[in-house]
């Protein structure tokens, strides 16, 4: 479904990412897991066409995403839940899901509807607060809602960045459970985290990110088991 | 069932190119950082580890040759600390000889899965019975196809090697339905049979996977025929993981290899470029998965040839025809590898013998039997018979002991072996296969 080959890109003269490979197939949970500052987002934003790719290529579906508007990248398919949620805080919570389709609202108002039907059935805590202002809502809740206007759009890619950040454990939980649920609906998942050992137990592959370089990628249950992945990312000093 | 992992084994050509890719990208660049060989190496070609870009840069990479896994002797090559190692394999051999190899727990897990595909695409299932007749121990014949089979979920009976009589008893007994073992041992078992005067029919038997040594499609006729069972040939080598780097399915045209896990080349062993398509040539692996030992670009000395052509099992994994040669003067005696330098060393240490010295290969009914003919002083040789026989006896330990086999000496009088120039052709194979 996506295949990244020696992708480069950066902020000016800085390079962040560097030669990064790796591919997502269709069906799978596939997780970026490294520390801060590694280039997991950067890269998300990169497929997304926020940041401008300097070299190497990304396949999406086959096509070339490397000089497309991030509009059409969404359009075609490929939706970012953005860090921080970065819900519209002024606007309710269904107004947010409204906006998350509008590449649907170009062909049909109805596909919309049965959209918003869908993700009221996965999030049934947003339908309760459906006019409710998105500003209003808990964390977790927040994140939910930035979910489900991502899953507006009909994604076949849904992107996640940092899903984790500054939730309570329990929640943590739950919104996992939530993705493992759209994984096995059938959607495909990049989930980029911070938190490694969650991020690797639902995930099926992962690539571990290291200032700009993958330095190791491979089952979840692998690189779990990996005494570098260990050391480093899950806080596990072996001896 | 009839794949193990199909997702892998039946990728899309673009699909495992891009794996591929990733994983030898990931691959260099561990080598770099964690093995000093290799970051030295890379170094002095100007080699940048980050520079790699797709696989048809292959070629830019060095070689790795068993001289560099025998001067990193024993722990000089590995990626991970000790402590990370879970299993330690090694080659036959005394210091400057032998060479060491390690695994993690991934890649004893990985090991055994692919081990698990070679058995399945062999017609072998959780199902079976089988009988793993190589040696245990520091080859990693027996403990690679056992891991394979346990996780494939058979039923494992890890006889080991030798004690023919006993083999064929637990065989009717435990009614076996898979037989591992070397080609030549599988026939000395159906010859035993005859011998016993046990029928075939009445055995369970159904598969045989049979590797560690060279064999021809016409002991893969006899085989079938006396133990009437389907005979599947696979390959592997310690240096670059063990047994489960290629095998055979039932179609039985080439061995499938586990090209997620490999990177398979065939290069000219003169020129050392890459062949064309379809021509024989030298074997070079390049790991791809390993964590403890991975190889840049080993040179297996094993001549073979790429089958690129679809396979009518649905495997998509191209296919490597059987072993057709070395490229170096490596023998395999019963299954055992064995360099003519290492029969020379020990030689060397012994006082009484020259060093000249002919190996004599041959088979009888069906087993290897090596004879080395040594020259020794005139003085010796008109001595009295206890000091003949004590020599031999001395030398025949000393070889057992650095081969892992045993071999018959005899010895002759000086310079009654023909004498060359240079290396010389000290190796005279008898046996037809």
């Amino acid at each position: 479904m996506l295949k990244v080959r020696n992708l480069e890109a950066g902020y000016g003269k800085l390079r962040v990412l560097k030669r990064i490979s790796m591919h997502v197939d269709p069906g799978e949970i596939v997780t970026i897991i490294g520390a801060n500052g590694a280039g997991k987002t950067t890269l998300l934003h990169t497929i997304n066409g926020l940041v401008k790719v300097s070299s190497g290529e990304i396949l999406f579906k086959d096509n070339n995403l490397g000089r497309i508007a991030p509009e059409k990248i969404v359009a075609s398919g490929c939706s970012l839940v953005p860090e921080g949620r970065q819900v519209f805080s002024t606007m309710t919570v269904e107004e947010n899901l409204i906006l998350g389709g509008y590449v649907l609202a170009k062909k049909t108002m109805g596909g919309i509807d049965a959209e918003i039907a869908r993700v009221y059935e996965l999030f049934p805590v947003l339908k309760e607060r459906d006019r409710q202002l998105a500003g209003t809502l808990s964390g977790g809740e927040q994140q939910m809602l930035a979910m489900g206007r991502a899953l507006m759009a009909k994604p076949s890619l849904i992107m996640m960045d940092e899903p984790s950040t500054g939730l309570a454990p329990l929640i943590v939980k739950n919104i996992f459970k939530v993705i493992l649920r759209l994984r096995d609906e059938g959607n495909t998942v990049l989930l980029v985290e911070q938190n490694a050992k969650a991020a690797l137990g639902i995930a099926d592959r992962g690539y571990v990110l290291e200032t700009g370089k993958i330095i190791l990628q491979g089952a979840a249950q692998d690189l779990l088991q990996n005494r570098d992945v260990q050391r480093a990312y899950l806080g596990r000093e072996t001896d | 069932m009839k794949y193990w992992e199909e997702d892998r084994e039946c990728m899309a050509r673009e699909d495992l190119e891009q794996l591929q890719l990733e994983r030898l990208q990931s691959t260099i660049y561990r080598v770099a950082t964690h093995v000093p060989f290799y970051r030295n190496r890379f170094k002095e070609i100007n080699l940048d580890p980050d520079g790699f870009r797709s696989l048809q840069e292959l070629s830019s990479l060095p070689f790795t040759v068993k001289d560099d896994l025998r001067r990193n002797y024993p722990y000089g090559l590995f990626a991970v600390p000790l402590r990370d190692i879970v299993r330690i394999h090694s080659s036959s051999g005394t210091t400057g000889m032998a060479t060491v190899v390690g695994y993690t727990r991934n890649d004893v897990k990985n090991w055994s899965d692919l081990v698990a595909r070679i058995l399945t695409a062999a017609g072998v299932s959780k199902d079976d019975v089988i009988q793993i007749a190589f040696g245990y121990g520091l080859f990693t014949g027996g403990f690679g196809l056992h891991y394979g089979a346990e996780r494939l979920g058979a039923s494992v009976i890890p006889i080991s090697s030798g004690n023919t009589k006993r083999q064929i008893q637990i065989m009717q007994d435990f009614k076996t339905t898979a037989l591992v073992c070397t080609p030549s041992y599988a026939l000395m078992i159906a010859d035993t049979m005859l011998d016993m005067g046990i029928n075939v029919n009445g055995l369970s038997l159904k598969w045989g996977l049979f590797g560690a040594e060279p064999w021809s499609e016409a002991m893969r006729t006899e085989i079938n025929n006396k133990l009437n069972i389907q005979a599947t040939d696979n390959y592997g080598l310690s240096e670059v993981m063990g047994p489960g780097v290629a095998g055979e399915c039932l179609e039985c045209k080439g061995l499938h290899i586990n090209e997620d896990h490999f990177l398979a080349e065939v290069i000219n062993p003169n020129t050392l470029e890459p062949v064309q398509p379809g021509e024989v040539g030298e074997l070079v692996i390049t790991t791809l998965t390993k964590e403890a030992f991975p190889v840049i670009r080993y040179r297996t000395r094993d001549l073979t040839r790429l089958i690129t052509e679809p396979c009518a099992c649905g495997r998509t994994n191209y296919r490597m025809t059987r072993i057709l040669g070395r490229t170096d003067d490596m023998l395999i005696i019963k299954g055992v590898n064995v360099f003519p330098t290492q029969i020379e060393n020990v030689l060397f240490e012994i006082e009484g013998t020259e060093p000249h010295y002919r190996i004599e290969i041959e088979r009888e009914n069906h087993q290897d039997k090596a004879t080395v003919l040594v020259e020794v002083m005139e003085s010796i040789f008109f001595d009295e018979m206890k000091k003949q026989r004590k020599l031999v006896d001395t030398i025949k330990k000393r070889l057992a002991s650095e081969l892992g086999i045993s071999v018959d000496v005899k010895l002759v009088e000086e310079k009654n072996l023909e004498r060359f120039e240079g290396k010389g052709q000290r190796v005279i194979d008898k046996r037809v296969l």
